[in-house]
């Protein structure tokens, strides 16, 4: 019994070490994080100047999409030095689960990658009293085609091509189909492993609009957030994906442009019948964005992307996230730093920001009417 | 459970007379009050877990437009939802079928050496290590798995399937990394390995000593006494000790969900990347999934919690056929 005890002590002494390691290491790891966003982000004096802080005052709760996570956190780091007093505090989960804390009344805003669902208008009736649920696209960006082909540094493809690949029609790497793309790279005959989504997810509902719109007769199936091809493999998250592509050879996978950046992987350059293939980059994103329409009615301003732009230098492979508000009915207490926060996001600084890092702002022309509609809020 | 609270009550005054003291008598029913009040409130929480279960089960299977159990699909959060746990439950069972296969022989080794034949300076620091493993949390297993595990797996995989692969079950046809239910299976393994080893050995430490000699006495060699007076005896402790670990091997969640490649494809070709597990699959589609969406993962959950009754009691089942013969009551 003594003897037990003793060694229980010990095993939790080593445990509590190992996991204690484990902790230091966490801790490297968010702090290297934090020294890449700061170092592109660079938080002026100017910026801070935009901000109006109105009469925005005690604690806003958001929650959803994380693929605006880094985006909206630089967005609240410089809005919380501004305004004393005021917090912020976006939980970066998914938009699915910032839509259902929304239409609970949980948080002030939420975060979405793909706008409200009429089912979801209508529930979110009960909380905007008087009002209901509208959509603000505020960020932008591309989602990037990662590759890790040995000896393959630069690659082109075409929307017909990527449905192929991903549809598991397109097996190897030295198809002629891909060889056509890319005249004078050499291709070697290595097993293609195409990665998706394992998860449901934003990103994969708009991989899967931009192929069925671009390449309607390669890809046959329903745009939807549950990856719905056969053959390839899963992997849980954007970062999940990143990683088995970072590790396989062979491998291809989409994820947001910033996940490729971080770890260093290689971009597909979109073939759309512009006279140059397209890389992934926030500029190109927003060319494509700008192409889009708002297909919202009234003060929502859903938008509806043109998957099929030909514009030079236009990267149509890309996500627009909404925030989603109340036109009317939003909570008194958290109204005036809603609107005072969003305002700051959809103003220029704001927007400014999502250049620097690997995002994509809104086109001018829809960024003046998400002003408009922000100071309509009531 | 109410019928034995009387009988504590019943035997408990004349003790405390004896003693002489009223104040004994008070806390004797404290006592009595208080371990009646924690029995009751175990039944509570379970039954208040069934019951959560199986109300939010039912307003998913309502609305289900396919069939719960035959449906290799999972797409809760459409309209209309059509989903089934065909895919989870085989891909549950066989991956905890390979890990106790795995597992239990070497955790069975492992406390046979750490009782018996290790010497005692070796034994107690490997008792420490095969501990330890039970500290680490599973998504650093995951990790662990995903980024280590997984391409050391990859060469096994072509040599199964070069030279078993005539066995249907290791014949690999679909390119991709090992992300499979096979290796889902070795890491649990892994994972289960330490508690069904300190089981086991705690209760291979406990033949009766009188057992053994009595068995060397009769000229029997180590491994003679081993079979016929430590294994008997253990096995009903050894039993438990895998059902444990099942129990485990069952509901892991996280480092499935890092480590296989989940599909909505029941194969048997185990080196394939594809499948999926009840916990896995609540993890990957639990943020995504609307109000409705989290129903449906609910019904599999509740399917995951019979599966889990259902083997513990199996093994209870067993355990008492065989406690007769275990020697435990010599």
């Amino acid at each position: 019994m003594k003897l037990q005890r003793k060694n229980m002590l010990r095993a939790s002494a080593l445990g509590a070490l190992v996991v204690s390691g484990a902790l230091v290491l966490t801790a490297c790891g968010s702090d290297d994080n934090t020294k890449t966003a700061d170092g592109s982000a660079k938080p002026s004096a100017a910026a801070a100047g935009d901000i109006k802080c109105d009469d925005a005052k005690g604690k806003l709760l958001a929650s959803g999409s994380s693929a605006q996570k880094n985006a909206i956190e630089l967005w609240i780091k410089n809005y919380m030095a501004a305004c004393s007093g005021v917090e912020v505090n976006y939980k970066s989960s998914s938009s699915g689960e910032g839509i259902v804390a929304f239409n609970q009344g949980t948080v002030g805003f939420a975060g979405s990658d793909s706008a409200l669902k009429p089912e979801q208008v209508e529930e979110s009736k009960k909380i905007c009293t008087g009002g209901q649920g509208i959509d603000l696209p505020m960020v932008g960006g591309p989602v990037a085609l990662g590759f890790n082909v040995a000896g393959v540094d630069k690659l082109n493809l075409d929307a017909a091509t990527i449905a192929n690949i991903f549809n598991d029609k397109i097996k190897k790497w030295d198809d002629e189909a891909i060889k056509k793309l890319n005249p004078g790279v050499t291709l070697p005959s290595t097993a293609i492993q195409a990665f998706h989504r394992s998860d449901d997810s934003g990103t994969t509902e708009n991989v899967t609009k931009y192929l069925k719109a671009a390449a309607p007769d390669a890809w046959p199936h329903e745009p939807a957030k549950k990856w719905a091809a056969p053959g390839g493999q899963a992997a849980s998250g954007s970062a999940g994906v990143a990683a088995q592509v970072k590790q396989v050879d062979g491998a291809i996978g989409y994820f947001e442009l910033s996940f490729a950046s971080a770890q260093g992987i290689k971009t597909v350059d979109l073939n759309t019948g512009a006279a140059a293939p397209v890389p992934a980059t926030g500029e190109n994103a927003s060319k494509a964005i700008a192409a889009a329409k708002i297909a919202g009615t009234g003060s929502d301003l859903a938008l509806k992307l043109d998957y099929t732009t030909k514009a030079e230098g236009a990267y149509p492979l890309v996500l627009v996230t909404y925030e989603v508000v109340c036109d009317k009915g939003n909570k008194a207490e958290t109204l005036p730093t809603v609107k005072s926060f969003l305002n700051y996001a959809a103003s220029d600084a704001g927007q400014k920001v999502l250049l620097e890092n690997g995002y994509a702002p809104i086109p001018a022309e829809i960024n003046t009417k998400v002003r408009e509609v922000i100071n309509t809020l009531g | 459970m109410a019928s034995t609270t009387p009988t504590q009550i019943d035997t408990a005054p004349p003790v405390t007379r004896s003693g002489g003291s009223s104040t004994g008598r008070a806390g004797d029913k404290i006592f009595a009050g208080l371990s009646k009040g924690s029995g009751i409130l175990l039944l509570v929480i379970m039954a208040s877990i069934a019951v959560f279960l199986t109300y939010r089960a039912s307003i998913a299977l309502s609305k289900n437009e396919g069939n719960f159990l035959t449906t290799f699909d999972w797409n809760a959060s459409a309209n209309p939802p059509v989903f089934g746990i065909a895919v989870l439950l085989f891909g549950t069972v066989v991956s905890s079928i390979i890990a106790m296969a795995i597992a239990v022989p070497i955790a069975v080794g492992i406390a046979l050496f750490i009782s018996h034949y290790a010497p005692r300076k070796l034994a107690a620091p490997l008792a420490y290590v095969v501990d330890l493993l039970a500290a680490v949390p599973s998504i650093i297993y995951g990790i662990w798995g995903a980024l280590f595990l997984v391409p050391q797996l990859n060469g096994l995989n072509l040599w199964l399937d070069e030279y078993l692969g005539w066995t249907y079950v290791f014949d690999k046809t679909q390119v991709g990394v090992a992300r499979s239910l096979f290796t889902v299976g070795i890491l649990l393994a892994i994972m289960i390995l330490p508690i069904v080893t300190s089981v086991s050995r705690e209760v291979f430490l406990q033949v009766p000593r009188m057992n053994e000699e009595a068995a060397l006495a009769l000229g029997a060699t180590r491994w003679e006494v081993i079979r016929m007076s430590v294994l008997p005896f253990g096995r009903s402790g050894v039993i438990s000790a895998s059902m444990l670990g099942l129990g485990r091997a069952l509901g892991e969640t996280m480092a499935v969900a890092t480590v296989l490649s989940p599909s909505f494809l029941i194969s048997g070709h185990l080196l394939n990347p594809g499948g999926g597990t009840f916990a896995q699959n609540i993890a990957a589609k639990f943020d995504e999934a609307n109000e409705f969406g989290r129903d449906a993962l609910i019904a599999s959950g509740l399917v995951l919690f019979l599966l889990t009754l259902l083997v513990n009691g199996a093994a209870r089942l067993i355990i008492a056929r065989r406690k007769d013969f275990s020697g435990a009551n010599a």
